[in-house]
């Protein structure tokens, strides 16, 4: 039996051919030398994100929501949900909240579940895949597994919004919270100073408005270069993908040189673990992190 | 103007804030507000151009009985869910969902912008996501470029070849996912029918209030 055993929700962004299919990757690496067991919650749906905000309604959102938890509560009894983007952690931790203190909304919920021949009778605790290694191991046990520390890189570790606000990890605060820091240093890396740590990277704005969020990417790289950090990294899909993706479009636009590579914490992880390249998703980088293919072939 | 607009203007008389409190989700937190401003301040989109109306505004003209001014503002749809005003907001208003609240209503009377592109974002991600029940991202991207007509789209489309090519490259993005393979929920139908249940049981509850 596995040290610690998870309902997992990888959502939409993390599937296999999607746009963060390499942080399941190097989660399912990583998860494998913690020996942590994650288990996909059976036929699992979007939690809706928070920019389907005009069309659908509180209790549609809500709703789908709840459809995780029940399948998550009846085929994986007893088990956390475990989310690794940050939307679908807010999403689904949101509704548990609502739920849970308005019974009028919680009756409303249960009725459409029916529709669905699905009900709730408790909800499962709602986590971030940061909150089980800091809180369920700690850093202390995250630190024993690694054979190969990122001796002498820097990183500029990129908190953004969703895994920090509103929930954030408990016991760190909004404005500078450490825990992505912690996570850099844990494996060996240095996680160098920067101002833009909790800045919004312009979140589903970069589809729509992508002006006003390539400003916002351009504040944040700038600021992790000046900082001295060779590559980011984060905890969030959309983060990660935002930040990643427009450099082209970025420097076109504003003459700058930016090519910085951006990763997630768990490749990080996987890589300081001994896994190789492959392993910890390094070929689903569109910015190269040829520093670290370099480090894992060794 | 929308007959259910003229309905809810009618019912609601001159009483804004009490269409808002009861219409609007998490509406009933605008009275909270006691216009401090750190909403806007800590807002990132707050420092570009195009904004009409920060949140504090948006909460004292609700106040104010403003409705088409309200209603007319483009500040709700400028939100990136970042949450920064709502961890700040001293009086613990909800900033951010009061925000998607007023944007919901606004769209729900007939109200929304038509060509706004962050509300039709917000539309076409629901509808794209309640589909299949989990995100085909191919297919959400190509309803985005195209929403200004074909020849729009194919500029919006070649500019970006670089950054789709890359991803294309690196297996973070399935061209397949064009003609509706890939990921979908398998009870679909149960989702469907769980989501209209949903839909009559919120428009019941909000025609029940005032």
């Amino acid at each position: 039996m596995a040290r610690k055993e998870y309902a997992f929700y990888p959502g939409c962004s993390s599937q296999k051919g999607a746009s963060a299919s390499n942080y399941l990757v190097s989660v399912e690496s990583m998860c494998k030398t913690l020996d942590i067991k994650m288990t996909e919650i059976p036929d699992w749906n979007c939690c809706g994100a928070s920019v389907s905000y005009a069309e659908s309604g509180e209790l549609p959102r809500i709703a789908m929501n709840a459809r995780n938890f029940a399948l998550a509560e009846t085929n994986l009894p007893g088990q956390d949900i475990v989310a690794t983007c940050a939307a679908c952690w807010l999403g689904s931790r949101e509704s548990k909240e609502r739920l849970e203190h308005n019974s009028k909304l919680m009756a409303d919920t249960q009725t459409a579940l029916k529709e669905a021949g699905l009900q709730i009778k408790a909800i499962p605790e709602i986590r971030h895949m940061v909150e089980v290694l800091i809180e369920d191991l700690g850093y202390d046990e995250l630190k024993k597994p690694v054979k190969k520390p990122l001796d002498g890189m820097k990183f500029a570790g990129y908190v953004g919004c969703q895994t920090n606000r509103p929930f954030g990890i408990a016991g760190e605060s909004f404005e500078n919270p450490m825990y992505l820091d912690k996570l850099i240093e844990t494996v060996g890396g240095e996680a160098v100073k920067y101002d833009q740590k909790v800045t919004c990277c312009g979140g589903a704005l970069a589809f729509s408005e992508p002006e006003k969020a390539q400003g916002q990417i351009k504040d944040i790289i700038e600021a992790a270069y000046d900082g001295g950090a060779e590559m980011i990294v984060t905890p969030c899909p959309l983060c990660q993908a935002n930040v990643e993706v427009y450099q082209g479009q970025i420097n076109k636009k504003y003459g700058t040189k930016f090519n910085i590579p951006v990763l997630y914490y768990s490749q990080l992880m996987t890589l300081a673990y001994g896994g190789s390249a492959k392993e910890a998703g390094l070929n689903g980088n569109v910015v190269k992190a040829r520093k670290l293919e370099e480090f894992a072939g060794k | 103007m929308s007959d259910k607009n003229q309905e809810m203007a009618e019912r609601y008389k001159n009483n804004f804030l009490k269409e808002i409190e009861e219409q609007a989700e998490m509406g009933e937190w605008v009275k909270m507000c006691m216009q401090c401003g750190l909403c806007s301040g800590s807002c990132p989109t707050n420092f570009h151009s195009g904004w009409d109306h920060p949140p504090q505004e948006i909460f004292m003209l609700i106040r104010a009985g403003k409705r088409e001014e309200v209603l007319n503002a483009n500040g709700m749809y400028m939100c990136t869910s970042c949450y920064n005003c709502y961890v700040r907001c001293p009086r613990k208003v909800p900033v951010t969902h009061v925000m998607h609240g007023i944007a919901e209503y606004a769209y729900r009377i007939g109200r929304a912008p038509k060509n706004q592109p962050t509300m039709h974002l917000s539309k076409t991600f629901w509808t794209n996501a309640t589909k299949y029940g989990r995100v085909n991202e191919v297919q959400l991207t190509q309803s985005l470029y195209f929403k200004d007509g074909i020849g729009a789209g194919i500029k919006k489309a070649m500019e970006m070849q670089s950054e789709a090519l890359g991803l294309v490259k690196a297996g973070r993005l399935n061209p397949m996912e064009a003609l509706g393979m890939g990921h979908k929920c398998k009870d679909i139908k149960g989702i469907h029918a769980m989501l209209a249940k949903a839909e009559e049981l919120e428009a019941k509850n909000k025609a029940a209030k005032a």
